[in-house]
C-alpha cells in the first residue's frame, strides 16, 4: 500500500495563471483568457473543464470553450451565477487565477473520426460545445458533414456574435440558429425552440453522432428527436453538468449514481445515460 | 509470521514503552469518554479501554481530519499558492477489525491514480494495533458484512482471551515493535483456538443481522431503485448528516477558501461533507440533483451498498452499527433498510 508522496503532488495544488483578455458576452457572460505563468499549455481535449481559484473565494468547475488547436493560452466562458463567478466577473486583465486540470474524459474524438457531425447547442451549452465545433473546423479534412444547431432564448442570449456570423458563412459547416421567443423586429432569423429546426435537417443515421450540450430540459426533447430520426443511443453524445469540488474522484460532489462526473464523464453518451437515474 | 500471547500486565507495558519511546509516533487510542468511547491520545496505558464496544467517532480522522488546511496563499496580485500537507506519524492502538475495513476502502478511495499526499502522509507512517471486538454494540451488524473479524490492514491484532492477549502479527513492523517493547512469549496451538473461540463467541453476540448474504445487496438494491422503502424510510429524515459523520467509509468533503483578518493572506481547507445536506448536489444554477430526501436517503443505502462496491471491489458499509446509534430518526442503519427490501420482495 506504501506510495511515496511528496506536497508537491498535492491534489489541490493549482498553477498561477494570467487573466490576459476579457471580452464580454451578453449581460450575465463574459469569455476570459488565460496563459500559465509557466509558459506550458493546458493540455486539454475538447469537452474537458478545470477547476478554476480565484485565491480567498474558492474554486469551482469551468469548461473550457477554446479548442486545442488554438496554442498559447486557453479560454473560459462564464455566465456569472454563484460567488466565485460573480467575482471572476469582476477580474481585470493582469489578475492572477489559479488553475487545476483540465479533468474528465472529453468528447470521443477518436469515435467521431471520419463520421457525420450533428452539434446542438442550447444557450450556454454552446461554451463546451465551442471547443469542439472549432476543432472538427481546424481538422475539417478529418470529419464527415457537419452540421450545427444553436438555440437560445431570446436575440439578446446570442453569444460570441462574431463567431456565429464566421459560422453563418462558413462552407464547412451547415449552421442553423434560432431564438425561443422575440418581441421585436431586430431577428430576422427562425423562432422556435431548438427542436423545431430538426424538420430543416437530414442525415445518414448510422454514420452520424450527435453532440448536445444544454440545460437539462432540452435533454429531454432533443434526445427525443434524434432517436425519432433513427440515431441510435450510443450515437448520441451530452455533457452533463455537476458540481465537482475535487477533479480527481474523491469528493464525491459530482456522483451520478456509480459513476462520477468528473472521471467517468462529464461526456456521456445517451446508451450511458439511459441506465443512470440520476443523469437528467 | 510468528504471532504471541501477551499478558494484560505485559500489554499495559508495551503500550506505556510505545507512549515512552514514541517508537511508532504518536500513540492514540480508545478511551472512555461520558460514558461512552472514543480515540484520543494516551496519557499511559492505564486509559486504554480495549473492552469497548464501538467508538463515538471512526479512527479515520487520523489520516483524514475533520477540517484539513490544504493550500496557502497570498491575496491579491501574486498569490504564490502551496500546498499544505501536515505529515504525521501516529500508532492507533484498539482499532476494531471493521474500522480496518474503513481503512482498507479510504486507501482505495484516497489511491488510485491521483493519489492524495494529505491523506497518504499520514497514513503510511500509521501503526495500526487492532483489537477484535468480543462486546459489539447491539446496532451493530459487522458478523452480516464479514467484517467482524480481519486478517490484514493492521500490524498487530489483539484478541482477549482471558487472562492474556493472543497477538497475531501483521506486519514486520509490528514484529519488530513487540520484539524491542513487549514481554511476550510465543503462540502455542492452543492459544490459537483461544482466539478462535473467542471471536466465534463473538460473532454470536450480534443482535443485528442482515436477511440475505452481504453479497447479495448491489443485486438487491439495483432490483430495488423504485421501491417505495427508501421514502417510507426518509419521511422521517431530518438531513442532519450525522449517519454521515460518524461512518468509517464515508469519504466525502468540501473545500472552501478562508481569507486571514489582515486580508494579506488565506488557506484553502477541505472538510468532511455529506451527501444527505440538502446541498451537497447542487449546483450555482440552483439545479439541485437530489433534491429531495429520499433521493439523498436511496444515494446513501447505494453508496454503501453497490456503488462503492462496484469503483473499489469493497462494500461502503462495515456494519459498524454508528449511524443508527446517532440518527435522530432511527432510519440510518443500512442494514434496515437492506432487510426491509428483501421482506417486501
Amino acid at each position: 500500500m506504501v506510495m511515496q508522496l511528496t506536497a508537491k503532488q498535492s491534489i489541490h495544488l493549482p498553477r498561477t495563471a494570467e487573466l490576459v483578455r476579457v471580452e464580454t458576452l451578453s449581460a450575465r457572460e463574459k469569455v476570459f483568457e488565460f496563459k500559465f505563468d509557466d509558459g506550458k499549455e493546458l493540455g486539454h481535449r475538447p469537452g474537458q473543464f478545470v477547476e478554476i481559484s480565484i485565491f480567498g473565494v474558492g474554486e469551482a468547475p469551468i469548461s473550457i470553450t477554446s479548442s486545442p488547436t488554438h496554442k498559447g493560452s486557453f479560454e473560459l466562458a462564464v455566465r456569472a451565477t454563484g460567488s466565485l463567478t460573480n467575482k471572476l466577473h469582476t477580474l481585470e486583465k493582469g489578475a492572477k487565477v489559479g488553475i487545476r486540470g483540465p479533468f474528465g474524459n472529453g468528447f470521443p474524438l477518436d469515435t467521431l473520426k471520419g463520421k457525420d457531425i450533428l452539434f446542438v447547442a442550447g444557450g450556454i451549452g454552446l461554451f463546451p460545445l465551442r471547443s469542439l465545433i472549432n476543432y472538427v473546423l481546424d481538422n475539417r479534412k478529418d470529419f464527415g458533414e457537419v452540421t450545427t444547431l444553436f438555440g437560445c432564448r431570446s436575440p439578446q442570449e446570442r453569444l460570441f456574435l462574431g463567431q456565429l456570423a464566421d459560422w453563418n458563412v462558413c462552407k464547412d459547416m451547415c449552421f442553423i440558429e434560432t431564438v425561443d421567443t422575440c418581441s421585436d423586429d431586430s431577428w430576422k432569423g427562425n423562432v422556435g425552440v431548438i427542436t423545431t429546426l430538426f424538420p430543416k435537417i437530414s442525415f445518414d443515421p448510422a454514420k452520424t453522432y450527435a453532440v448536445v450540450v444544454g440545460p437539462p430540459i432540452m435533454y429531454r426533447f432533443v434526445i427525443a428527436e434524434c432517436v425519432k430520426k433513427g440515431l441510435a443511443d450510443d450515437h448520441i453524445i451530452m455533457s452533463l453538468e455537476r458540481r465537482m469540488k475535487c477533479g480527481v474522484g474523491k469528493c464525491g460532489h459530482c456522483q451520478i449514481n456509480g459513476l462520477y462526473c468528473c472521471q467517468e464523464g462529464p461526456v456521456f453518451t445517451y446508451a450511458q445515460v439511459k441506465s443512470l437515474k440520476e443523469a437528467v | 509470521m510468528q504471532n504471541r500471547v501477551i499478558s494484560k500486565k505485559d500489554l499495559a507495558a508495551f503500550v506505556d514503552a510505545l507512549i515512552k519511546t514514541k517508537d511508532a509516533g504518536e500513540v492514540v487510542g480508545i478511551k472512555a469518554k461520558d460514558g461512552k468511547f472514543n480515540f484520543g491520545p494516551l496519557a499511559s496505558a492505564a486509559e486504554l479501554r480495549l473492552d469497548y464496544d464501538i467508538s463515538l467517532t471512526p479512527p479515520k480522522k487520523y489520516f483524514f481530519p475533520q477540517i484539513e488546511t490544504v493550500l496557502k496563499f497570498k491575496l491579491g496580485a501574486d498569490p504564490k499558492p502551496e500546498p499544505v500537507v501536515a505529515e504525521k506519524t501516529l500508532c492507533v492502538v484498539g482499532v476494531h477489525p471493521f474500522d480496518i475495513r474503513g481503512i482498507m476502502l479510504f486507501d482505495a478511495v484516497y489511491g488510485g491514480k491521483d493519489p492524495d499526499p494529505n491523506y497518504f502522509l499520514k497514513r503510511n507512517n500509521a501503526t495500526i494495533i487492532g483489537v477484535d471486538c468480543l462486546n459489539p454494540n447491539p446496532k451493530s451488524f459487522a458478523a452480516s458484512m464479514g467484517t467482524a473479524t480481519v486478517n490484514e490492514g493492521f500490524d498487530l491484532m489483539l484478541t482477549d482471551i482471558g487472562d492474556a492477549y493472543f497477538v497475531t502479527v501483521g506486519t514486520t513492523k509490528g514484529e519488530n515493535l513487540l520484539k524491542k517493547h513487549a514481554k511476550a512469549k510465543d503462540a502455542t496451538e492452543a492459544d490459537e483456538k483461544k482466539r478462535d473461540k473467542a471471536r466465534a463467541d463473538a460473532l454470536k453476540k450480534y443482535q443485528v443481522s442482515l436477511k440475505m448474504k452481504a453479497e447479495e445487496i448491489p443485486a438487491l438494491l439495483t432490483a430495488n431503485w423504485e421501491s417505495k422503502v427508501f421514502a417510507d424510510k426518509a419521511s422521517t429524515c431530518f438531513s442532519c448528516g450525522s449517519c454521515v459523520m460518524v461512518c468509517p467509509t464515508c469519504v466525502c468533503f468540501d473545500v472552501q477558501d478562508d481569507p486571514a483578518l489582515n486580508l494579506k493572506e488565506g488557506e484553502r481547507y477541505r472538510r468532511w461533507d455529506a451527501c444527505m445536506l440538502t446541498e451537497f448536489a447542487k449546483v450555482a444554477s440552483g439545479e439541485n440533483f437530489r433534491e429531495h430526501k429520499e433521493q439523498r436517503f436511496r444515494h446513501r443505502m447505494y453508496r454503501k451498498g453497490k456503488y462503492l462496491l462496484e469503483r473499489y471491489k469493497q462494500l461502503g458499509c462495515v456494519g459498524c452499527g454508528r449511524c443508527g446509534i446517532v440518527c435522530l430518526a432511527q432510519i440510518a442503519l443500512p442494514a434496515e433498510t437492506y432487510n426491509l427490501l428483501k421482506e417486501a420482495k
